[in-house]
C-alpha cells in the first residue's frame, strides 16, 4: 500500500528530524549536522522538482559548498537496458552543469569502466573533460581492476594514493577519505580494505579534533546491505571503529546502483543511483544483474547525488536527483520508496 | 590454419560427442551421473551469478570450459592458484586441463560470493 509505506517514511523522517538521533550530543560535537541530517528526500527519490528550482532559499538549501557525487559509468556496457552509457553520463554532467550551485568537485564512487580497457577510461576522461568542477576525485570499483591489480586505473587516477588507490583531503573544514574495497578479494568473501589500508586508514585520522566533519567515500558499500550479493564489506566493522569519536560522519558508496540509505548514531550511509543502469532491490532478481527498464524510464533511474554543506547551519543536505525529471509521479518512485523503508527497517 | 590443426582440433570434439551419446544412455540407465566422473559433463555455466554446477566431477586429464551467459564480466580462478581465467565478458569461454586429480576450489575473483569445485578423479 502506498499510503502505508508513505506514512512509514514520514515517521521515519519525522525521527531523523527529532530526537531519534540525539541532537543534543550532535550540537555538542558542532558536527555539520544540526538536526540530524536534512535528507532532501520528499517522499522517495525525490526530489529532481526541488533540485530543479533551487536557487537558494527556495529549496532551503544556501549551502557554503557542494560537491556532486557520481557512480558506477560503466563506460563501456553496451546491453539492455542501456546501450549507451556514454550518452547518460554526459546527461549526469550536464545535469550538474546547469546547477544553479556550482559544486566545488565531483566525486565519482567507482566502476568507471566495465572492463578496464584503456578505451573505456579515455571515453570517461572526454566526458569528464566537460564538467565545469574540473577537480575530480576517484575511488576504483571491480570493474576498474579486472586484469592488470588496477594499475591502468592506479596510473590514471590513483596519482599520488597510498597502496591500492585510497587517500585523503582537506576542504573547507571537512575532512574527506577515499578508501578502496574492491581490490584482493576474497573467495566467498565481500568487499575488503585490508589489514595494510586500516592501518593507514586508523593514523590518518589520528590527532584529528572530533568535531571535524568527515565523509568516507568507497565503491562496494561499508555497511552490510546484502550479503547474498556480496553487497557489503567484510572489514568494515573496524574502519568505522576509528570514527566512532566524531561528532559527525557520512559514508557515501555505489555499486548497487539505487539509493539506500541507514543513520547508525553520527553515522550515516548513503548509497547513490548509477550512470548507466540499475539494479535489482535486494532479493528480488535472481541475481544483481542489470536490472531492463523501458527505455523511457531508464533515465528516471539513473541519477547524480548532491551533496551541500552548510556551516553556519551546521547542517548537510543530500539530494539524490534522478537524470530525466520525474514530475509528479508518486507511482513512478514506490520502487525506491520500498527501498528506503527497506533500509531505514 | 592447416588440415592437420584443423583434425587435432576435430578429435576432441569427436570424442565429446561420443561421450555425450555415452553420457546420456547412462543418465537413462541410473538416473545419477552428476557426481560419476564423465567427459561429457565439463562444461560449467555462469548464469545469474552462479558457477553451474557449482561442483563439477571429471576424469583426469578433462578439460572444463566455463562459459559466461551474464551481461556481467567474471572469472573463475583458482583459491590456490592452480588456474585463473582472464575476465570473460559476456559469451566469453575459458578452458582448462585438469592432469591431476584433487578437488579444485575456485571463485569469480570480482564477485567472489562466486564460489565452485572441480573434483578430479
Amino acid at each position: 500500500m502506498p499510503h502505508k509505506k508513505q506514512d512509514l517514511i514520514d515517521q521515519q523522517l519525522q525521527d531523523l528530524n527529532d530526537d531519534g538521533v540525539d541532537r543534543r550530543g550532535f550540537l555538542k560535537c558542532m558536527a555539520w549536522a544540526g538536526t540530524g541530517l536534512v535528507w532532501t528526500m520528499s517522499g522517495g527519490i525525490p526530489v529532481s522538482r526541488a533540485f530543479a528550482k533551487s536557487n537558494g532559499k527556495d529549496a532551503g538549501i544556501t549551502a557554503d559548498f557542494s560537491f556532486v557525487q557520481i557512480s558506477d559509468s560503466h563506460i563501456g556496457f553496451n546491453k539492455p537496458a542501456n546501450p549507451d552509457v556514454t550518452a547518460t553520463l554526459q546527461v549526469a554532467i550536464n545535469k550538474i552543469n546547469a546547477m544553479p550551485h556550482k559544486p566545488d568537485f565531483i566525486i565519482h564512487t567507482g566502476d568507471l569502466s566495465q572492463l578496464s580497457k584503456p578505451s573505456e577510461f579515455d571515453t570517461l576522461d572526454q566526458v569528464l573533460k566537460g564538467a565545469s568542477a574540473k577537480q575530480l576525485y576517484f575511488v576504483p570499483g571491480e570493474h576498474d581492476m579486472l586484469s592488470d591489480n588496477g594499475e591502468q586505473y592506479l596510473e590514471r587516477y590513483g596519482k599520488g594514493t597510498k597502496g591500492t588507490g585510497y587517500y585523503s583531503f582537506d576542504h573547507k573544514g571537512v575532512h574527506f577519505v577515499g578508501l578502496v574495497n574492491v581490490a584482493n578479494l576474497k573467495a566467498g568473501g565481500m568487499g575488503s580494505l585490508g589489514h595494510e589500508q586500516l592501518e593507514w586508514f586508523e593514523d590518518d585520522l589520528k590527532g584529528r579534533s572530533a568535531s571535524t566533519p568527515i565523509v568516507l567515500f568507497a565503491h562496494i558499500p561499508l555497511w552490510t546491505i546484502y550479503p547474498d550479493w556480496g553487497w557489503g564489506t567484510d572489514d568494515s566493522e573496524q574502519a568505522l571503529s576509528y570514527v566512532k569519536r566524531f561528532g559527525s560522519v557520512t559514508v557515501l558508496n555505489g555499486h548497487i546502483h539505487q539509493i539506500m540509505q541507514k543513520i547508525e548514531g553520527k553515522v550515516s550511509f548513503h548509497t547513490a543511483m548509477s550512470t548507466a543502469f540499475p539494479q535489482p532491490a535486494p532479493g528480488t532478481a535472481p541475481s544483481a544483474g542489470p536490472m531492463k527498464v523501458p527505455a523511457d524510464q531508464l533515465q528516471k533511474v539513473l541519477g547524480i547525488t548532491d551533496v551541500n554543506y552548510m556551516v553556519s547551519g551546521r547542517s548537510l543536505a543530500i539530494v539524490d536527483s534522478p537524470l530525466a525529471d520525474s514530475g509528479s509521479s508518486a507511482s513512478r518512485n514506490g520502487g525506491s520508496l520500498g527501498e528506503l523503508t527497506r533500509s531505514f527497517g | 590454419m592447416t588440415k592437420r590443426n584443423m583434425w587435432v582440433l576435430a578429435i576432441p570434439v569427436m570424442i565429446a560427442v561420443v561421450l555425450l551419446f555415452a553420457g546420456s544412455s547412462r543418465v537413462t540407465a541410473s538416473n545419477s551421473s552428476n557426481d560419476q566422473p564423465s567427459g561429457a559433463n565439463t562444461a560449467v555455466n555462469i548464469d545469474n551469478f552462479v558457477f553451474g554446477p557449482q561442483t563439477i566431477t571429471v576424469p583426469v586429464g578433462a578439460t572444463v570450459t566455463w562459459t559466461n551467459k551474464d551481461d556481467i564480466p567474471h572469472t573463475a580462478v583458482s583459491t590456490d592458484g592452480v588456474f585463473k581465467s582472464k575476465v570473460m565478458d559476456t559469451d566469453e569461454k575459458f578452458s582448462y586441463t585438469f592432469a591431476k586429480p584433487g578437488t579444485y576450489s575456485y571463485y569469480c575473483s570480482i564477485h567472489p560470493k562466486m564460489t565452485g569445485k572441480v573434483v578430479v578423479q
